[in-house]
């Protein structure tokens, strides 16, 4: 079910820029629209191009915000949310809490 | 003779109808809503295109490009690592490994963590474990991770609580009585969720899915209203996801209060105003299935509510798609033909924001 949901009418998460536009959605409570919006502003790309696997994997790459397949040597977890928090300019709890495990 | 169409029942069997007989059970599902929820009917141009999506030739349908939404989920790692009560599909393996399966396998847009029994009270005595899984987790993941369970009133009365059972008290003609422990069970319940989701922010949880809530009535209901609105002053940056169980809250209680308002009897167009009230991000909106109509009728009952549900919503809202709910019948394994039309329609007609 959750495979037709996401095949069917989903943002395709890291595949593109679904975890983004849902960071919008839960962080600010902004509506679909907006936080497409946002986020494809802070992306320098259209709201079309969210969901483009063809514009966002390579993208995500540079960025460094968390590629779908496995690559070596680019950020995934944490070290990817610290840049997307930098990239959304939006505070994520996890990385509060995992900054202040540091000394 | 007129052509017939694939589609389903409630329950999920296969049918053949003609379109004037899905139309016709279109029209009889809009005014349904309307009846029950007193919301405004849907046009005759939105009815055309629920058929129009209902009669597609194609097993799978999508939305337009543009128009896909942000997936949420309940159950989290559940509907792998589970048995079919739950529906999982049994796959023993790491609540870890089940969530990166949804995060890069499935290419969701946010996930959550759940516990084996998907309750608060449940997780109390184990909140040391899962604060320190979230912790691990998190440094793993991506996407969004909530933790999710429901408020589950249910196991906070007799025999399996501490609080006598409204309906066998009910059934005893002792009113005042079952009110009193309704009364008593909701602020435990208030009390354990601010418990759980206040430790959990301290591990560095990003947010919670309250989930399932009102399954035990009005009392339920306001226990997590009360208990969300007590996280989101401890805890401002947490994601607050509040799901439904069902489209109205019964009144097992009968008169319990939220911001001045009686919650019994009200509707997805209401109770979200009160979720938005007491803090959450997102409302997870749910219509119930009624397994006896077809998949025309109550997927168009479903998004008349619903849509106005997104209208009068100052927060993003999460269609409800999942067994029994938003169309979708009332099976432990939806059909993708169903289930494909539910979101294509309650994306492109109802405009939720997230599935």
């Amino acid at each position: 079910m959750a495979a037709t949901h996401s095949l069917a009418g989903g943002m395709g998460g890291m595949r593109a820029a679904g975890d983004l536009v849902a960071r919008m959605m839960f962080g600010r409570s902004m509506k679909l629209r907006d936080a497409k919006e946002y986020v494809a502003k802070k992306l320098g790309v259209t709201t079309l191009d969210l969901v483009d696997v063809n514009v966002m994997r390579e993208l995500r790459e540079e960025l460094g915000l968390g590629t779908i397949t496995a690559l070596p040597g680019t950020p995934k977890g944490m070290p990817a949310k610290l840049n997307i928090e930098k990239l959304l300019d939006v505070t994520i709890n996890s990385c509060e809490h995992y900054r202040s495990l540091l000394n | 003779m007129a052509e017939e169409y694939f589609t389903r029942m409630g329950d999920g069997r296969r049918i053949f109808m003609t379109r004037q007989c899905i139309m016709d059970d279109i029209h009889d599902g809009v005014y349904d809503a309307v009846d029950a929820a007193g919301v405004p009917a849907l046009s005759e141009d939105d009815m055309e295109y629920i058929c129009d999506v209902i009669c597609m030739k194609s097993r799978i349908v999508g939305v337009e490009p543009g128009d896909e939404a942000v997936l949420s989920n309940d159950g989290g790692q559940l509907k792998i690592t589970q048995d079919s009560g739950g529906s999982g599909v049994g796959i023993d393996m790491s609540r870890l490994e089940a969530i990166l399966m949804h995060e890069r396998g499935f290419a969701h847009d946010s996930f959550e963590l759940g516990w084996t029994d998907y309750s608060i009270k449940a997780i109390k005595p184990i909140i040391a474990n899962e604060m320190q899984a979230i912790e691990q987790f998190n440094l793993t993941t991506t996407i969004p991770l909530l933790y999710g369970a429901m408020p589950n009133m249910g196991a906070y009365y007799a025999p399996d609580g501490p609080y006598g059972n409204p309906t066998d008290l009910m059934r005893n003609f002792k009113i005042e009585e079952a009110k009193e422990q309704a009364e008593r069970a909701t602020e435990h319940v208030a009390r354990d969720i601010t418990y759980v989701t206040t430790l959990l922010d301290s591990a560095g949880c990003e947010g919670f899915n309250l989930d399932t809530v009102g399954s035990a009535g009005d009392g339920d209901f306001v226990a997590a209203l009360r208990g969300c609105e007590a996280y989101r002053k401890a805890c401002p940056n947490a994601y607050i996801n509040i799901g439904m169980s069902s489209e109205t809250v019964l009144g097992i209680h009968g008169s319990l209060e939220y911001d001045g308002k009686v919650v019994a009897g009200m509707y997805p167009h209401d109770q979200v105003k009160m979720a938005a009230k007491a803090g959450a991000n997102v409302f997870g909106v749910s219509v119930n299935t009624n397994t006896s109509m077809s998949y025309a009728w109550n997927v168009a009952r479903a998004a008349c509510m619903i849509k106005e549900c997104v209208r009068q919503s100052p927060i993003p809202v999460h269609a409800d798609l999942g067994m029994g709910v938003g169309g979708v019948p009332m099976h432990e394994t939806p059909p993708v033909d169903a289930t494909s039309r539910s979101t294509k329609i309650m994306s492109e007609l109802a405009h939720v924001d997230g599935i």
